[in-house]
Order: structure tokens, then C-alpha cells, then sequence
């Protein structure tokens, strides 16, 4: 089995040496962020421009480098420049006009334009960025009190504080919970090293030998796990990405997405060619299971118990099948791995194919994902080539081959018989399980279905142990969660974190927070099947279990945070819209039932409901609830019975007061023209639609309530604010 | 099997090579796909050819093309004005949007305008949530828009066209 060792290296050297053609560490890199956020951005004009200005400049020691999404949406796009011996600096919101500015001034004279730098709050450059942070996986609160200790140390040496800018992180990840006692994490850019302290002396003594002297303080440095290391390396001076754990996200932002190679030097198919050349089935289903890994698509099924129960079946044919028909709406996190890092999926289903004994794999993609979808192919292609997919994978005797078949906007196939069914290339309708995919899956074998983010996981897993990674997160979840955190937030992107971060550190410390003044009101998570938590509940730590009884689910990942202008009835129709439309009609209970809660929804938004009606959805959801065929008619009362439950008040008010509190639900916001505020300009009678306002010139002028339709025109014409929307 | 194909040369190889694979009947979505990357829609004649070629029932090619939101039965306007109803959309007021392009362009949601310019979708979820709300226009992305910005968006896309009338069906 040492052949396969051996052909991995010859692999690997090759293609590092293809890679070392083209790249060099000692150039200036310049890395464009091409993702289809980035591109929605406009990275794709950022990019060419910075080609055009490289030609024009006609520098060949400057690189220009592409790579995923790194989740940071809402400043895209992001641009990084990387001069050698300098701190790495990134650019946020690029525009064609801003390129000229930091070519010229960075990537040609290397001075960074302070005022374009990611998430950066001042003009100060800062000379170096400290951050205390857990050394453990789990924030213990102890190093929020260091950074202001540590900036007073600083000034009583006579030291520069404007340009050290200190701040509290998130968990490094280095220790298992407990076991670092007092200590705490103090992260140094751009040296890039970690100490470990407990006490002010140890920090004077850091401070004396690192910023006085500049010499690393040896007997205080932490030996940092390479693998979160080299994220934070490149972003760690960010809040955003500081405060988060990345293992499924660990390569967005680093590497090439369409190179191989630069997969392959970040540790890329190690795991495979070790668990190969050990030849042991076997171990690996064991190291995922003691890994504690579960299933990150919602259900939360150890991952390990779902690949044994395939190995039972004496059918020699067997199929893995990687789940990326991310339908959740919301949701976005699959895509984002997807473009950023492809190779890890391959390279977790090659694992889990070798594990179970399975020749074929799937990976059953959304058609509404066209990059992702040329990124796996581009992925495939290479490493048929390589031959890490294909016979005889590294001369190991071990065939897998992997093919892509792509969805056609069906919901209901992230079900897991739905999706088989639509692979087989029919109706996407889900079946009565058991017989479980394990059993009884494609074409009648045993098939192992995962999601992007399970299969993403298992490399790491396998490659730095099932112990390392059981440090992290809770008792019963293990590991981290990728998160889309999008709608009411400041900060909306991917974030990763420990399983059992709360909801509060995820939306505040790294969301930061509900923009414009507004207040939070509820933090809706797993899209159509989850439920909406009021702002009460923030303290609620994300894993499966706290979730489950909070009322709400993990799901797939979304997380959609909803202010005080945010109707509650109008978010509950809208998730029961989405799966109305999406029910396949199989089944009775999800098809009729979920209608008639539907009705009952439309009445009370159009001012007609009754009270009755309130009993009437949560009997009806809970029927729905217990006697639907699969997920997803199970799951599609719980927004609607989750805000009942925590906004029942809302749902009053609409009733019994044919008012919507946020006017958010058109048909029960009245117009009104306040008569001394109406000039009679005849503009709003004149655009009204139905012909409902009337009055003569320069007089007020009055609008028929029975005949409005609430479109809102007069209110969005008037000139004179004489409009009252209430 | 008659030689008059009404499909393209591509889509038929592309048939014949399902058909050397392994469980070929199982291509017929993505059979379905490319024809939709040709046409725009799926016709009767072009579900029935697949059907013959494809050796599978008519009954199932179109229970499978009805199945799938993604498969349209009717052709597309020159611009497929798409608006993203997910989550983050929707709480940043896409539904606003929505109507404000109805308004502007006198159909409803699944129709095309009667000079075949332009048909109004709706999307669940690009996947670019950090850019709510959003509306694609074909291939092109508009991000953080308002209703207020409906109009312009619509003069900007015609104002590109040279021709600024739709081709004529084939």
C-alpha cells in the first residue's frame, strides 16, 4: 500500500510544480473575489480593469488571483492585495474607480488606501491588530476584559496606541473547552503568531519583548493549528471573520477555486491518499461516528450511523449522493462552498464512497446555481486527471467516479426519496420511508445522501481526528454550523461558529446588529421548516437540541433576522406561500391542508378574519404536523405555529382591529388626506388608478374608503406629505 | 424514427450519448434542460421527439416538464425580468417590486408583454441574499433595488438593445 502514498506525492509534486509556474509567494498577488454575490457585485469589471491597468504597467512580479466568496456579501466586492512582508490588506465595495486609486498608490507604490480597507472604522493604519480570544472552542467571556488591560499597559510604556488596535475575537479552537483554565488567546498581526497568557505579568512581559524589542516571546507562543491558521492569517485582523470558526468554509478566500493545485497545497487529498493507503473501510466509518459529525442539511442525523446501516445491506452496489438542491430561500451557504472550495465535496464523497463501498457518486445540484454547477465540473474534470477520481485511484485499485445532475426548481427534492426519484430522472415526489436510502436508495441500492456541508466536513475530520474535531461545539453537537445571516442585519453574510454560539453573539458580535436605530424582533431560522424566535430567546445557543426546544429548527443554515417593521403574520404567509407552491401534491394533508391554513391566512391579512380562526390554523397545523408523507409537509406549519405561539398579540390585532401594526399588509393600511395639509394640487386624484380620490382645485380633497384599493400611489405622489398612511 | 428531427444536431447527439450510458432514461431531465438551453421553452414537438428518442413515455416527459417550476411550456419574452421572492428579498420588500414591474409593464406574473419583449418571473432565491433585494434581468444581476428604480432599470435594458424588438419565433 505504499504505492499509493507514493503516487500521491508524485501527484501532488506535479502539480505543485505546475502551480509554482505561475505562482509565486514573493510576488504581489492581488485576489478578486468571483463568486456569483462577488459578480452580482460587479467583481468581474473590478477584475478586468486591474488586468488592464497589470498590461498597461507591464510588471510581470504581480500576480492576479480569483477565489470564492469569503461571506462577507454585503461589502462585496473584495479585493485583496498581498505584497510580500506586508500586512494583508483587503478592500471592500470595489468599484472600477477605486481600482485605479490602489493600483497606482498600493499594488505600484505600496502605500495601502486607508480609507477603502475592509470594515475599517477610521483613517488610522494600524501598525499591528491584536485580538484576545478563547484559546478553547467555547467563549468563556475571559478575554473580553484583556483588550482594554492590555491598551492601558501599552500607554503606561509609552507606546503608540492610536496605531495598535486591540479587540475581543471568538474562539481559536487550539484547546478542548476547559482544559486552557485561565488563559487567553492574544493573536499579533501581521506576525501572525498567537500567546498564550493568563495573568499581567505574562502580558507586560509580551508587550516588552514583542513590542518593545520586536522579538517573538518564545515561552508564551502558542504552536496555532494550521488549519484555522491559515484563514486567519489572511483575514484574522477582521472582527467579522475573527470571531468565527472555519472548517467547512476553510478554504473561501483562499484558494483558487478552479485549481486543483492550489487545493492540493492547502492539504487537499491527504485524507484520501492516507485512508487509501490504509486500506481500511472501516476507519473511517469510525472516525466519523466517534467525530460526533451529524447532518448538517437540518435533520441532524449522526453521519456515521447513516454510512454503517449502508454497509449492512449484502447489495454490493452501492451509491453516495452529495444533497445540493439548497432550496431553503434564504439560504445560501451550499453555494457559497460550492464556488469557493468544490474540491473538498469530492474529496469528502470519495472518502465516504471508499468507507461504504460505493463506485458512483451524485451530486444533485439546483439549476439556479450555474457557477457552482461549472466550478464541480471544472473540479471533476481536473481530478479525473489527476487521478484522485476515476480507476484505480492512486494506484490504491479503489474506482470511484463522481456525475452532476442538476434540479429543475423543485423544492420538495432536498427530500431525500424526492431527490432520488428526480436522479432516476422522474417526478421528484417523496416516498414513504422506511425502507431507508441506506437500504433501499437509487435504482434500489444502498445510498448514502448528505449535504454540501456534511460531505465538506469530512476531510477534515478524517485528516486531523475524529478527537480534534469533537473538541468543538456542545455535548451532543459537534463541531461548527455555517450560518446565512441575511435580511435586518448590518453585517449579512456566511458565518461560521462553534456549535453552541448563541444567537445574540452571532447577530450582534458578528452581525453586528439590527441597522438604522431599529429594534430586533425575531431571528427566524430554518427557513420553510424552522420557526421565527422572539428577540426573548437571543440567548439561545445554536445546536440541534436548544434549537428543537426553543421552537425553531438548526435546517439547513438560514437565518433571516427581522426588525420592528417586520410584520410577523406576513413573514408566517410568506414561508406558507413558498410551501404551498412547493408541496408536490402527493399527499393529502400536506396539499389540501396546507392550503386551507393559507386561506385562513389571506383573510386575516385582508381584514375578514375571526378569531376562531387563530384555533382553527394551530389544530390544523399540528394535523398537518403529524399525518404529511415526508419533511416537508411535517415541517410547513411550524413558522405559521411558532409565531402564533410567540406573536399571538400580532395576530389579535389584525383580527380584531383590521390593523397591521407595521403596515406591512396592504389591504388593512387606510390612506387619509389630512384636509390642512392638502393644497388641492389634483395630482393624487389624477394618478389614483380606480378614480376613488375627488375634490376640486385648490380645495381638499377626499379619497372614497370603499372604493381604494390601498395601492399607495396618492401617498407616494403627494408633494405636500397631506397623505396619512395608518 | 423519422430523419425530419425538429431538435438541434447537439441536443440529438447528445441523446445518443445517454443512450450508450448507464440507465439512460435517467437523463431525461437534463435532456429537457438543453432543450430549454436552445429553444427557451419546451415545446409539444420537442417533448414528443425526446420522448421517441429518448425511448421513454410521453407521459412521463410531460410529467416531468410540468413537475419542475424550472421547465417553461410557453417561450420566454427577449428579457426574462426575474424577481427574487426568498426570504431576505422579501423582508427587504421585493414584493414591492414585483408590482411596481406588473405596473410598468401591464402583465402579471408568469406572462410575457405582447411585443414578446419582456416576461415577468419570479425566482426563489439566488443565493445572493447579502444583495436583497434582487431582480436578474437574463444573465444580468440588479442588486438593493427599489421600486422606485423599476423605470430606469427598464429604459437601461432597452436602451443596450439596438434592435429593441423581439426576434421572431422560429
Amino acid at each position: 500500500m505504499g504505492n499509493t502514498l507514493r503516487k500521491f506525492n508524485q501527484v501532488k509534486q506535479s502539480l505543485l510544480e505546475e502551480r509554482a509556474r505561475h505562482y509565486d509567494e514573493a510576488k504581489t498577488v492581488i485576489q478578486v473575489g468571483s463568486a456569483t454575490c462577488e459578480n452580482a457585485a460587479g467583481a468581474e469589471d473590478v477584475r478586468a480593469e486591474f488586468e488592464k491597468l497589470l498590461k498597461a504597467s507591464g510588471r510581470d512580479d504581480i500576480l492576479i488571483r480569483q477565489t470564492g466568496c469569503t461571506g462577507r456579501c454585503s461589502q462585496e466586492p473584495i479585493v485583496g492585495v498581498f505584497v510580500p512582508n506586508q500586512f494583508p490588506f483587503k478592500y471592500e465595495k470595489m468599484t472600477v474607480a477605486k481600482v485605479q486609486d490602489i493600483f497606482q498608490q498600493h499594488v505600484l507604490g505600496g502605500q495601502p488606501v486607508v480609507e477603502l480597507i475592509l470594515d475599517k472604522k477610521t483613517s488610522i493604519l494600524y501598525s499591528r491588530v491584536v485580538t484576545f480570544s478563547s484559546l478553547s472552542t467555547v467563549s468563556t467571556g475571559l478575554p473580553s476584559k484583556w483588550a482594554p488591560i492590555f491598551q492601558e499597559r501599552l500607554k503606561a510604556q509609552g507606546l503608540p496606541v492610536d496605531t495598535i488596535r486591540a479587540f475581543t475575537g471568538g474562539c481559536l479552537g487550539l484547546y478542548p473547552a476547559g482544559e486552557e483554565g485561565d488563559r487567553v488567546g492574544m493573536m499579533v498581526f501581521p506576525e501572525k503568531v498567537i500567546y498564550a497568557f493568563s495573568t499581567e505579568q505574562e502580558l507586560d512581559q509580551i508587550i516588552q519583548s514583542h513590542f518593545i524589542e520586536n522579538k517573538t516571546f518564545e515561552s508564551l507562543l502558542v504552536k496555532v493549528d494550521p488549519l484555522i491558521n491559515r484563514f486567519f492569517s489572511l483575514y484574522g485582523d477582521v472582527a467579522f471573520f475573527n470571531k468565527q470558526t472555519r472548517l467547512t468554509l476553510r478554504n473561501s478566500g483562499i484558494i483558487d477555486p478552479e485549481s486543483l493545485a492550489d487545493y492540493i497545497a492547502n492539504d487537499g487529498f491527504e485524507a484520501l491518499a492516507m485512508v487509501l493507503s490504509k486500506n481500511d473501510p472501516q476507519y473511517v466509518i469510525e472516525e466519523i461516528s466517534r467525530s460526533g459529525l451529524r447532518g448538517r442539511g437540518g435533520g441532524g442525523y449522526p453521519t456515521g450511523r447513516k454510512w454503517q446501516d449502508a454497509t449492512t445491506s449484502p447489495d454490493p452496489e452501492r451509491y453516495v449522493v452529495c444533497n445540493a438542491d439548497e432550496g431553503d430561500p434564504g439560504a445560501y451557504m451550499d453555494r457559497s462552498t460550492l464556488e469557493g472550495d468544490p474540491y473538498s465535496i469530492i474529496h469528502g464523497m470519495a472518502l465516504g464512497a471508499f468507507a461504504i463501498g460505493a463506485r458512483q457518486g451524485y451530486l444533485y445540484v439546483r439549476a439556479e446555481y450555474p457557477l457552482a454547477i461549472k466550478r464541480l465540473e471544472n473540479a471533476i474534470a481536473q481530478c479525473r486527471e489527476a487521478n484522485l477520481l476515476g480507476t484505480n485511484i492512486l494506484d490504491s485499485g479503489f474506482d470511484f467516479d463522481l456525475e452532476i445532475r442538476l434540479g429543475a426548481g423543485a423544492f420538495v427534492c432536498g427530500e431525500e426519496t424526492a431527490l432520488m426519484y428526480s436522479i432516476e430522472g422522474k417526478r421528484g415526489q417523496p416516498r414513504l420511508r422506511p425502507p431507508y436510502p441506506t437500504q433501499s436508495g437509487l435504482w434500489g441500492h444502498p445510498t448514502v445522501i448528505n449535504n454540501v456541508e456534511t460531505w465538506a466536513n469530512v476531510p477534515v475530520i478524517i485528516q486531523h481526528g475524529a478527537d480534534w474535531f469533537a473538541r468543538i461545539g456542545t455535548e451532543s453537537s459537534k463541531g461548527t454550523k455555517v450560518f446565512a445571516l441575511a435580511g435586518k442585519i448590518k453585517n449579512s453574510g456566511l458565518v461560521e461558529v462553534p456549535m453552541g454560539t448563541t444567537l445574540k453573539e452571532i447577530i450582534y458580535h458578528i452581525g453586528g446588529g439590527v441597522p438604522e436605530g431599529r429594534s430586533l424582533k425575531a431571528v427566524q431560522t430554518g427557513g420553510p421548516s424552522g420557526g421565527c424566535l422572539p428577540a426573548s430567546m437571543i440567548h439561545t445557543p445554536v445546536d440541534y437540541e436548544s434549537l428543537q426546544q426553543a421552537g425553531s429548527i438548526m435546517g439547513s443554515g438560514g437565518m433571516i433576522v427581522l426588525d420592528d417593521q417586520d410584520c410577523m403574520v406576513a413573514v408566517s404567509k410568506f414561508f406558507l406561500e413558498f410551501t404551498q407552491d412547493e408541496s408536490c401534491g402527493k399527499c393529502v394533508p400536506c396539499r389540501e391542508g396546507t392550503l386551507r391554513m393559507l386561506e385562513i391566512l389571506r383573510r386575516i391579512t385582508d381584514g375578514r378574519g375571526v378569531m376562531e380562526d387563530l384555533d382553527k390554523l394551530e389544530r390544523l397545523g399540528r394535523l398537518i404536523q403529524k399525518t404529511s408523507l415526508c419533511g416537508l409537509g411535517q415541517t410547513a406549519p411550524n413558522p405559521v405555529l411558532s409565531a402564533l405561539k410567540n406573536f399571538r398579540e400580532e395576530f389579535e390585532v389584525h383580527i380584531r382591529e383590521k390593523r397591521c401594526p407595521t403596515q406591512k399588509c396592504s389591504q388593512l393600511i387606510k390612506y387619509e388626506i389630512n384636509p390642512d395639509k392638502c393644497t388641492g394640487c389634483t395630482l393624487c386624484a389624477r394618478r389614483c388608478p380606480v378614480g376613488c380620490i375627488s375634490g376640486t382645485a385648490r380645495q381638499p380633497h377626499v379619497i372614497d374608503q370603499e372604493r381604494c384599493i390601498k395601492c399607495g400611489e396618492c401617498f407616494n405622489v403627494c408633494k405636500f406629505d397631506a397623505v396619512n398612511k395608518r | 424514427m423519422t430523419n425530419q428531427s425538429t431538435l438541434h444536431p447537439d441536443v440529438v447527439a447528445f441523446i445518443e450519448e445517454c443512450l450508450g450510458r448507464e440507465h439512460p432514461e435517467s437523463f431525461l431531465m437534463a435532456v429537457l434542460h438543453k432543450v430549454q438551453d436552445y429553444y427557451g421553452f419546451l415545446s409539444q414537438a420537442h417533448m414528443y421527439e425526446v420522448a421517441q428518442r429518448l425511448q421513454v413515455p410521453t407521459s412521463t416527459v410531460s410529467g416531468v416538464s410540468t413537475f419542475y417550476h424550472f421547465f417553461r411550456l410557453k417561450p420566454r419574452g427577449k428579457y426574462a425580468i426575474s424577481v427574487c421572492l426568498g426570504t431576505a428579498c422579501f423582508v427587504k420588500g421585493a414584493d414591492n417590486i414585483l408590482e411596481a414591474f406588473k405596473t410598468e409593464l401591464g402583465i402579471e406574473l408568469g406572462e410575457t408583454t405582447k411585443d414578446g419583449l419582456y416576461s415577468l418571473e419570479n425566482t426563489r432565491c439566488l443565493g445572493v441574499c447579502g444583495l436583497a433585494p434582487v431582480v436578474t434581468i437574463n444573465d444580468k444581476v440588479f442588486s438593493q433595488v427599489t421600486p422606485q428604480q423599476v423605470p430606469e432599470i427598464l429604459n437601461r435594458v432597452l436602451s443596450q438593445d439596438t434592435e429593441k424588438t423581439a426576434p421572431t419565433p422560429a
